[in-house]
């Protein structure tokens, strides 16, 4: 008898999901990010096929942040007045595949801005940034509502990934994911039967499961990242393994829940016992980034440009 | 769940007539049917009716017509099943071979030739097996021939032989016990199928007893059935078993997103 072959054969590839559209393609973006694609699991290059690997967003904000610590603030003070220049910053200088826009000063608790101001935001970036773009709302579903209708517009036909939708609210970017050709992110509380109900809603009322990709949550480095890998690997398994509302590229959103935790924070003098904050903070941001990668991520949005550049090199290392 | 559809046969009245009659619409009919119903093969068998090739021939070409779901080819005739795979569009399912090792000489080195899937029967010239180690054994020895000649386990289907309740009644049981062990002949298991409709054979209850025998088979290993596909309670059924076996992921909506996905 023949010693059987273990590497494991799986019957489903990961759908790929094109984001940014370029001149031909009714956008204005030099070129266009694909990620999914993949018929095994993540790096496994000798099991079989993973055509694109996993790419990194910066985040910029439409306001300038004031909850930043000085380990970030020092990178980006300078431009964060200005989404336009703070976008440039994030390619230009510190290598960003993609920019990730997040409309935190829309947030009604915070500046309450209107849709006209954030979608002169989204105007600023697309015209200062050539790379494809991430559209993430400030998080209140009624505010995104509104303030999305006119940022998807003014980005129409540019193929930007917009985000996020939820089990509770979804019709909404659904309409306007179709209407101006954009992808969605589908949002779901680290919870692998929600995460696959939400593709399920939005697919029944038209959206194609080729234009999702899933955002089940990001826990950072010794906040619950162990729950959130064994959903993210259980969810990809699931999709290799033939189910097609599970069969979609995975976001992490790294930087935004690594920079809120003190591990990651605390500064040397506060804490001397935990070290050098300079290095401290961007080596957290950069552990929880690999540790998503291995559970499957395609798209992780970062922050602090030392952790982004030690990111791409573990990619770059493992894809070779 | 792999389903196989098993309408377009011989057996059925309206099949026959549609064969006698060369009536493409009965037979382009239940191939649309069983495939909107969710079918992963379509099974073609003639029945007693007809011995003649071009038969089979047309009936497998007319069901291509319709739809382009894979076919399970039903026929012992080994010239027979040569000529079906030239004309299948997509890799079929040959239904089906005996554990006779003169037999597994021809047909399998067919089967891996043409990436073709096979069915083996557990039995053999000595006829059906009698109790749950017969069937082990005629297992076994199916497995590592098409191990030995190269086909690998995700292409044999064992078939542990299903016998009707009404007049075998112990038997089902020995069905379930071999469909256990089959699952312990390697890792990943070869595909475990029956056919389902025999254990409920001339009893009153026959949807009754071939959901709930679906149900446990499913449960002891099984994974793949030939059965009335467009028996939605049956279908359901299957679907449900398999997630609470934790073999598809939950969601308020899964039945809907199984069949969904099952669509391309």
């Amino acid at each position: 008898m023949q010693i059987p072959d273990v590497k494991q054969k799986w019957p489903n590839p990961i759908n790929e999901v094109t984001i940014g559209a370029t001149k031909e393609e009714g956008g204005t973006r030099s070129h266009t990010i694909t990620v999914g694609g993949a018929n095994s699991l993540p790096f496994l290059y000798f099991e079989g096929e993973l055509p694109h690997p996993p790419v990194i967003a910066l985040e910029v904000w439409d306001v300038a942040p004031k909850d930043w610590p000085e380990e970030l603030a020092k990178y980006f003070s300078d431009v964060w007045d200005d989404a336009g220049k703070w976008a440039k910053k994030c390619v230009d200088e510190f290598g960003a595949d993609l920019v990730c826009l997040r409309l935190q000063g829309c947030d009604p608790d915070g500046e309450n801005k209107g849709s006209d101001e954030a979608a002169a935001a989204v105007k600023k970036v697309l015209e200062s940034v050539s790379a494809p773009l991430i559209i993430f709302g400030c998080g209140s579903d009624e505010k995104d509502n509104e303030v999305f209708p006119a940022c998807s517009q003014a980005a129409a036909g540019e193929r930007c990934l917009l985000g996020s939708i939820t089990e509770d609210n979804y019709k909404t970017l659904v309409a306007l994911c179709k209407a101006d050709r954009h992808k969605l992110i589908a949002e779901s509380p680290v919870d692998i039967n929600i995460a696959k109900q939400v593709n399920i809603l939005a697919t029944d009322i038209g959206l194609a499961p080729e234009d999702i990709v899933i955002y089940p949550t990001t826990g950072a480095l010794g906040y619950g990242i162990e729950y959130v890998y064994s959903i993210m690997e259980r969810g990809r398994i699931a999709g290799l393994s033939g189910d097609k509302m599970w069969a979609m590229p995975i976001l992490g959103d790294i930087g935004k829940e690594v920079w809120k935790v003190k591990e990651a924070k605390a500064l040397q003098k506060e804490v001397p016992e935990w070290g050098d904050h300079t290095q401290r903070g961007p080596l957290w941001e950069a552990i929880t980034a690999t540790v998503y990668l291995q559970a499957g991520s395609d798209i992780l949005i970062m922050r602090h440009p030392k952790a982004v550049a030690e990111t791409k090199k573990y990619i770059e290392s493992l894809t070779g | 769940m792999i389903f196989v559809g098993e309408r377009i046969n011989g057996g059925f009245k309206d099949i026959q007539k549609a064969i006698k009659e060369k009536d493409k619409s009965i037979i382009g009919r239940w191939a649309k049917i069983q495939t909107e119903a969710g079918a992963d093969y379509l099974d073609v068998n003639m029945g007693a009716l007809s011995n003649k090739l071009d038969d089979f021939v047309w009936m497998i070409e007319t069901v291509q017509e319709v739809v382009s779901t894979p076919i399970s080819i039903d026929s012992n005739k080994l010239s027979f099943i040569e000529k079906a795979i030239k004309l299948c569009h997509k890799s079929p399912l040959i239904n089906s071979t005996t554990a006779d090792k003169e037999k597994l000489d021809e047909i399998i080195p067919l089967a891996v030739e043409s990436n073709a899937s096979l069915i083996g029967l557990c039995m053999d010239k000595k006829g059906a097996p009698r109790d749950a180690n017969k069937r082990v054994e005629l297992g076994a020895t199916l497995f590592s021939e098409a191990i030995e000649k190269g086909l690998p386990e995700d292409k044999l289907f064992l078939d542990p032989i299903t016998m009707p309740l009404k007049f075998l009644q112990e038997q089902a049981s020995s069905v379930l016990e071999a469909i256990r062990q089959f699952t312990l002949l390697s890792s990943p298991p070869p595909h475990i199928i029956i056919g389902l409709s025999n254990i409920s054979s001339q009893t009153k209850e026959e949807e009754l007893i071939n959901r709930i025998f679906l149900v446990m088979c499913i449960e002891a290993g099984l994974d793949a059935a030939i059965c009335d596909v467009t028996d939605e309670e049956l279908v359901n059924s299957a679907i449900t078993c398999e997630l609470i076996l934790n073999k598809q992921i939950y969601s308020d909506s899964f039945i809907k997103a199984y069949k969904e996905s099952r669509k391309k």
